[in-house]
């Protein structure tokens, strides 16, 4: 059974209670088809289980089968560093069909980040070392496509709509 | 299936149409050989994804990786250009399954390559073998693992 490595820390976005029972870790890639269909149903289960749940999203971007994938994934980090990593990961899959060169400054404008800032993290060394860690801890932790989702830890080997049934009746 | 410590045994494969791939050339270096049941098949595609993705770990490891399947260097080389994969995909196609059979990941009934991953070290010996369930995509996780072990 592989497990999540590192476990979740202070340098993970995170959404949701630090006191919630059911920890989820999503690692994903803003590109991929399967990513974007799981994004609606991931607000779904926070919406149903509020406070429960706990939930963490990894960079894992496949740059070899999507053009953009790496890019989108430091232009979420970038607005992180203007505290929207969250609004800017939504705003990515709300626009993930449309996907583009040039797309990145029209959504930090589209969320009022300071465009000259997001333009100098969009380069940051920093920001690329984080996707990067991000994407090794994937692989240690046993990440075999994207979205792949840890509970609590434990990979759980199925997808959103899966996670959502096994939420459910664990809820009953 | 073959564990570790056994000889890795010895072939030669089509890596491209007009092109041979030899074991015994790769001495010296490290072996990932990520048998899989067939081209095109989602799980597969999924994974020899993720490979082409890690190419630069492997590198770092002094580790070549091969993909293994029964599908012709015809149709290795259509899939490889349609997923942009930059790792030879290897026909074990004539005798069909040959190579497979050596290793003891051959699937009789389906007539393919069962889903196994061996790491082969410098001097050719299998230092892991991993066998996964046919529907599931083991990751990478164990190659890295393996790998590390290695130094």
């Amino acid at each position: 059974m592989s497990t999540l490595k590192p476990i979740v820390s202070k340098i993970d976005h995170i959404q949701g209670s630090d006191n919630a029972s059911i920890e989820i870790v999503e690692y994903g890639d803003y590109e991929c088809p399967a990513c974007g269909d799981a994004y609606p149903i991931l607000k779904e289960i926070e919406e149903t289980f509020g406070h429960q749940i706990k939930f963490v999203f990894r960079n894992f971007p496949l740059q070899k089968a999507h053009q953009f994938a790496f890019e989108a994934a430091v232009c979420a980090e970038a607005a992180g560093l203007q505290n929207k990593f969250w609004e800017m990961h939504d705003a990515l899959y709300e626009n993930q069909y449309r996907i583009a060169e040039g797309i990145f400054e029209e959504l930090a404008e589209s969320i009022d980040l300071d465009l000259e800032k997001f333009k100098l993290d969009m380069d940051s060394s920093a920001v690329k070392d984080k996707i990067e860690k991000d994407f090794e801890s994937g692989v240690r932790s046993g990440v075999n496509g994207t979205p792949s989702f840890y509970v609590n830890q434990a990979k759980f080997d199925g997808g959103v709509a899966d996670l959502y049934q096994m939420l459910k009746e664990s809820s009953e | 299936m073959l564990k570790k410590g056994s000889i890795a045994p010895d072939f030669e494969l089509k890596a491209t149409p007009d092109q041979n791939i030899k074991l015994k050339d790769f001495l010296g270096k490290n072996v990932i050989l990520a048998f899989y049941p067939a081209d095109w098949s989602p799980v597969c595609s999924d994974q020899m994804a993720l490979y082409n993705e890690m190419l630069k770990y492997f590198t770092k490891h002094n580790a070549q990786i091969f993909g293994v399947s029964v599908d012709s260097s015809w149709c290795h080389l259509a899939f490889q250009q349609d997923r942009k994969l930059h790792f030879p995909l290897l026909a074990d196609f004539e005798p069909k399954g040959e190579i497979s059979k050596a290793y003891g990941v051959y699937d009789e009934e389906a007539g393919e390559s069962k889903r196994a991953l061996f790491v082969i070290d410098k001097e050719g010996k299998i230092a892991w073998s991993y066998l996964s369930p046919k529907g599931i995509n083991p990751g990478a996780d164990g190659i890295l693992d393996a790998l590390e072990e290695l130094k």
